[in-house]
């Protein structure tokens, strides 16, 4: 157990504390600004898209908009595949699936882009 | 007269209890490849097992958990950016806390603290939706965070104990799971204009951000740009009606 290591996660664990029980202290008596509300109602939204879209379009640190970026082509794939069911598991199972298919085809050829 | 009161009351503690497990299973079974990834990134990134399962039982965060090992991983190990990365990430949780105050408020502060410990995006979906069906019950509260934590901890276990011998297959692009989960919380927000809107601007500057910045920091640039003109846009909307 490195010790920098240990006090990242007590910071998170503090930090992601604060914001679970913070609002009971602070709103207890007065509600949630509708300014405040109205900002954090969009942060998953956009914290999500921006996880998503560079692991895709930018696996490799570079702009890789080629057929041969497998995380490109899974990630059109899984996104249809999480529109139609909603569900996690077969997202991510059909998704890793495709990513192995691609994988082993380039690695023995079968696919010459 | 009292007993059956009592009795009563302790039925109804352990059908809340029960009810609250039953709801929580088609949950959990997302929640289990998630923390299997976990524990699987957590060991790609550099991070000891002990380390990995440590910051699963004491954070309890899923995608702050993968960013900050994301970051530990591309060599960001200053604290300081990763704990507010963290706070950004986790700040949606003060949104849900504060619509659940109302109801905690009356119990006792190490109830309410041990509630709110457990209070990730699943609890807080599940008991927001008990209260508008029957109403409030902390025991139900309790046990569907309870069980996703435990489920959530150990599926890290699994993660980290597994990675070994997944490591060959983690050249294959397993680290695509973490993707594909995000893109399955993200798809059933996208059900309005602002909702597509900030999904587009955080989409775009994120890839440019990635492209000029240096290290995780186009997360940050591009949440707060892209929520901050979301909720703008939806102010101004609300004017003009």
């Amino acid at each position: 157990m490195r010790s920098d290591i240990l006090l990242i996660i007590l910071g998170m664990a503090v930090v992601t504390f604060v914001t679970r029980f913070g609002c009971l202290i602070l709103f207890r008596q007065t509600g949630v600004p509708a300014f405040l509300e109205g900002w954090l109602k969009h942060v998953p939204t956009a914290i999500l898209t921006a996880l998503i879209l560079p692991s895709l379009l930018l696996p490799k640190g570079y702009l890789d908009l080629s057929l041969q970026n497998h995380y490109l082509l899974a990630g059109i794939f899984a996104s249809l595949v999480a529109y139609k069911s909603r569900s996690i598991l077969a997202t991510v199972g059909l998704g890793i699936i495709l990513m192995f298919s691609l994988h082993w085809a380039g690695q023995t050829g079968l696919l010459s882009f | 007269m009292a007993k059956p009161v009592v009795a009563q009351a302790g039925n109804l503690q352990v059908l809340d209890v029960s009810q609250g497990l039953r709801e929580s299973i088609p949950v959990l079974l997302g929640v289990i490849p998630f923390g299997i990834t976990c524990g699987i990134i957590g060991i790609t990134t550099g991070l000891t097992h002990v380390e990995t399962i440590l910051m699963s039982l004491l954070v309890f965060a899923g995608a702050s958990q993968f960013v900050a090992m994301t970051m530990l991983g591309a060599g960001i190990a200053d604290w300081s950016i990763i704990v507010f990365t963290t706070f950004l990430i986790n700040l949606r949780h003060f949104i849900m806390g504060a619509s659940l105050a109302p109801y905690m408020m009356k119990l006792p502060l190490p109830f309410q603290a041990l509630l709110s410990f457990g209070m990730v995006d699943e609890s807080y979906a599940l008991t927001a939706n008990r209260i508008y069906k029957v109403g409030y019950s902390p025991y139900y509260q309790l046990s569907v965070s309870m069980s996703l934590y435990l489920t959530w901890v150990i599926s890290t276990v699994f993660g980290v104990m597994m990675g070994g011998y997944l490591a060959n297959c983690l050249e294959w692009g397993l680290d695509f799971a973490m993707t594909a989960t995000f893109l399955v919380l993200l798809i059933p927000r996208l059900v309005d204009r602002i909702s597509l809107l900030v999904c587009t601007l955080s989409g775009i500057i994120a890839v440019l951000a990635a492209l000029y910045l240096p290290g995780k920091w186009y997360i940050i640039v591009a949440c707060l740009v892209a929520s901050v003109i979301g909720s703008i846009m939806e102010r101004m909307r609300g004017h003009e009606k």
